[in-house]
């Protein structure tokens, strides 16, 4: 067999040029991606991580909507100075939920994988009206709007049942509802129950009151009610120092 | 000369390659713009203005979507019209396509933007746009992907010249990552809201298998065919050596695919495929270098033009730009230096030395080639050409000085330890640190901008100029033609 190769079949065929370049492209990412989907351990199976609540979820979308995630990650990476200042590293499991993923990628301010509980609810509501009043060397917007602007429930259902279709195991039917209740307990499992969305979202506001204001549900509520869950899912106190470290 | 160009505008479509054209550089200096506000915010952070539309978060996608997409995006869709007419010897297959894709573009940035400032984002860096726009961005593409091939199918050549090779790279893989990271699941049909397919790390890496390749393909790649075709046109000497070109192609493209996941070393992705993706970014280096050497080697037996042609020297400016940046990549991806440069403005230092450093100024350097032909021309004044480059130059320096030296400041702030052993500084004093290097950022910005509008000033008078040259010419031979 004599084969002998010439660039110069390629430089003169566009159609040859266009697969062999689709196929250059597609390798990397191939041999990437597709894996994490498949081996077991890329997620760790830990207890306690759960779907947000409709109004944590509310949160997240504003937090979104504001473009957070520009100047605050949320993944602690595993070093001793992220220790001490944010505490455990991240999981992969403590983001499973999370659709699209906020670990970002810039600290202009610091990370907030873990915020959750180390703030007064307010504290987060002055910090988010005018943070230079909490810490005077910040460089952050002040987001007075969040307090004057009631939180839109128009879409909440809608909004849950698109999680839903993307995977999150919010419950419709009664079979998905025991389900969740035999995967995280009953008190979680009726927060994540689409019927009764609306009425868990504003039982949590008002009973939580996080902006301070009881006359309504403000878009700061949802806010903090996110902040506040951020990385207080797990328990690390229940597992060794060295119970990831496979999963790395 | 007028005469050819005329009969250049029939064998040519000319006018697609004139719009996109002008509308990068308008794009240009409303993305630079947004730009230097940006930084001043973090400077001054009362310009927010206490206003959700002028707020950093909102703010920042404005920027980058209309310095990339806008800016960069308009530049490519024009010289690769322009190149790939001139290397095929042929006009484009459809004008009514050529057309299509501009205004469709057009309307995606401003949309874009617009959306924004609205509060509606998918929150992943550089694929803000929400489904509606990514459903017109994705119609867009494929008309130009066949717009291109057809084109090539048309040529008058056997040999299909290399820019085009990298021209075509750029469109395949900006369609492939385009489509597979907004896969996303719209909360209804009249809703702009949408949610991600994938979560946590499997969206993490599928966002940076896009984001950095946004870099590679977009950013890079695309910029290569330009330099494959305006180097040699404006030095008139043939490329350095065909060979490397090829090799330059493929390793490329082959190896770029594979880096994303430097941007989420220490995460909680696995290890295996941050690791994997270190080492195919060091492999990196040497297909960018080559392609780095090629375009310098170019000139060589023409160094004098350096001395003599102002456009030149954006383009061998760029060039070094591109060899320091595609050495300072791979640096930043081992993880011992990412795990201080991570999460610092280093990061932003690194992406703006490639972005003005390289991408703006080898467009700049093409459309000063360009532009002045187009329009049968010459270039207005040299001297603003002369003024622009230092401008630009001094610009990029304060930049990325400003950033190299705040970024690896906050690093080291962030993990230095007093002599019992607890942090020693809190995070808000790092943040404090930032400010002379915020404010020198907006500085070395404000140049940059200002040498861009003065480049806008000088092609907008070029044109004038060709337009009344043409006039005057035809005016001629009209009276001529009477005379007659």
């Amino acid at each position: 067999m004599n084969f002998n190769f010439k660039h110069e079949w390629i430089e003169t065929n566009i159609g040859l040029m266009a697969v062999l370049t689709m196929l250059a492209i597609s390798v990397g990412g191939l041999v990437e991606i597709a894996p994490l989907f498949f081996i077991d351990k890329t997620i760790e199976k830990v207890a306690g991580v759960r779907p947000y609540t409709p109004l944590e979820q509310r949160g997240r979308d504003i937090y979104q909507r504001e473009g957070c995630y520009l100047c605050h990650s949320q993944m602690i990476r595993p070093f001793r100075d992220e220790k001490l200042r944010y505490g455990h590293y991240s999981l992969a499991a403590e983001s499973q939920y999370d659709h699209p993923f906020q670990w970002g990628s810039k600290r202009t301010g610091p990370d907030l994988a873990r915020v959750g509980g180390k703030y007064s609810n307010e504290w987060h509501v002055q910090h988010l009206t005018a943070p230079r009043s909490m810490v005077p060397e910040s460089v952050m917007p002040n987001y007075p709007w969040l307090l004057s602007t009631p939180l839109d429930l128009s879409d909440l259902t809608d909004r849950m049942k698109a999680l839903r279709k993307v995977g999150v195991p919010y419950s419709l039917t009664d079979a998905e509802y025991k389900a969740n209740v035999a995967q995280f307990g009953e008190t979680v499992a009726r927060q994540l129950h689409i019927p009764d969305a609306q009425k868990n979202l504003l039982e949590q506001a008002n009973f939580g009151n996080y902006d301070g204001d009881r006359s309504g549900i403000s878009e700061m509520d949802a806010l903090v009610a996110y902040l506040q869950v951020l990385g207080t899912m797990v328990d690390f106190s229940k597992y060794k120092d060295d119970a990831f470290v496979d999963n790395r | 000369m007028a005469v050819s160009t005329y009969s250049g505008a029939e064998q040519y479509n000319f006018e697609i390659v004139k719009k996109f054209a002008v509308m990068s550089l308008i794009w240009a200096v409303v993305g630079m713009f947004v730009g230097v506000y940006i930084a001043s915010e973090l400077a001054w952070p009362f310009l927010n203005f206490d206003s959700p539309y002028f707020s950093f978060g909102r703010f920042r996608p404005v920027h980058t979507t209309s310095v990339i997409f806008g800016f960069g995006g308009s530049a490519l869709f024009a010289t690769s019209y322009y190149v790939v007419q001139r290397t095929c010897q042929t006009r484009l297959i459809s004008d009514g396509m050529a057309s299509f894709t501009f205004w469709g573009w057009m309307a995606v940035i401003a949309l874009a933007d617009i959306s924004y400032v609205l509060g509606y984002t998918q929150s992943r860096e550089y694929a803000e746009m929400e489904w509606p726009i990514d459903i017109l961005i994705e119609v867009v593409w494929v008309t130009y992907l066949i717009l291109f091939v057809g084109t090539i199918m048309r040529r008058k050549q056997p040999h299909i010249y290399v820019a085009n090779w990298f021209y075509l790279s750029f469109i395949l893989a900006t369609a492939l990552l385009h489509t597979f990271n907004n896969l996303a699941m719209p909360i209804n049909l009249f809703s702009m809201k949408s949610y991600s397919l994938f979560s946590g790390t499997q969206d993490a890496m599928t966002q940076w298998w896009y984001g950095h390749n946004a870099v590679g393909f977009f950013l890079t790649a695309a910029f290569l065919g330009m330099m494959y075709y305006f180097v040699p046109k404006q030095a008139g000497r043939p490329i350095y050596s065909y060979r490397l070109s090829i090799v330059h192609f493929w390793a490329l493209s082959f190896m770029y695919m594979w880096v994303g996941a430097h941007h989420l070393h220490w995460t909680a992705l696995p290890d295996w495929t941050s690791s994997l993706a270190a080492a195919f970014s060091i492999l990196l280096l040497m297909p960018s270098w080559g392609g780095m050497i090629n375009g310098i080697m170019t000139l060589s037996g023409a160094w004098d033009k350096l001395r003599t042609d102002p456009v030149m020297r954006f383009m061998i400016v760029a060039l070094s730009f591109y060899g320091m940046s595609t050495f300072e990549g791979p640096m930043m991806s081992l993880k011992e230096v990412n795990a201080l440069s991570h999460y610092t403005d280093w990061t932003i230092g690194h992406v703006h030395s490639g972005a003005l450093g390289w991408v703006a100024m080898i467009s700049f350097g093409s459309l000063y080639h360009m532009i002045p032909k187009l329009w049968g021309t010459k270039i207005y004044s040299n001297k603003l050409v002369e003024t622009h480059f230092w401008l630009a130059t001094i610009g990029i320096v304060l930049y990325i000085v400003a950033m190299w030296i705040s970024g690896i400041t906050q690093g080291l702030m962030w993990r230095s330890f007093d002599e019992f052993g607890n942090l020693q500084y809190s995070f808000a004093e790092s943040v404090a640190a930032m400010m002379p290097f915020y404010a020198m950022r907006a500085i070395g910005g404000m140049f940059f901008l200002t040498g861009t509008v003065l480049m806008t000033i000088n092609m907008l008078m070029t044109i004038r100029q060709g337009k009344l040259e043409n006039a005057a010419l035809e005016a001629k031979l009209a009276a001529k033609l009477a005379r007659a």
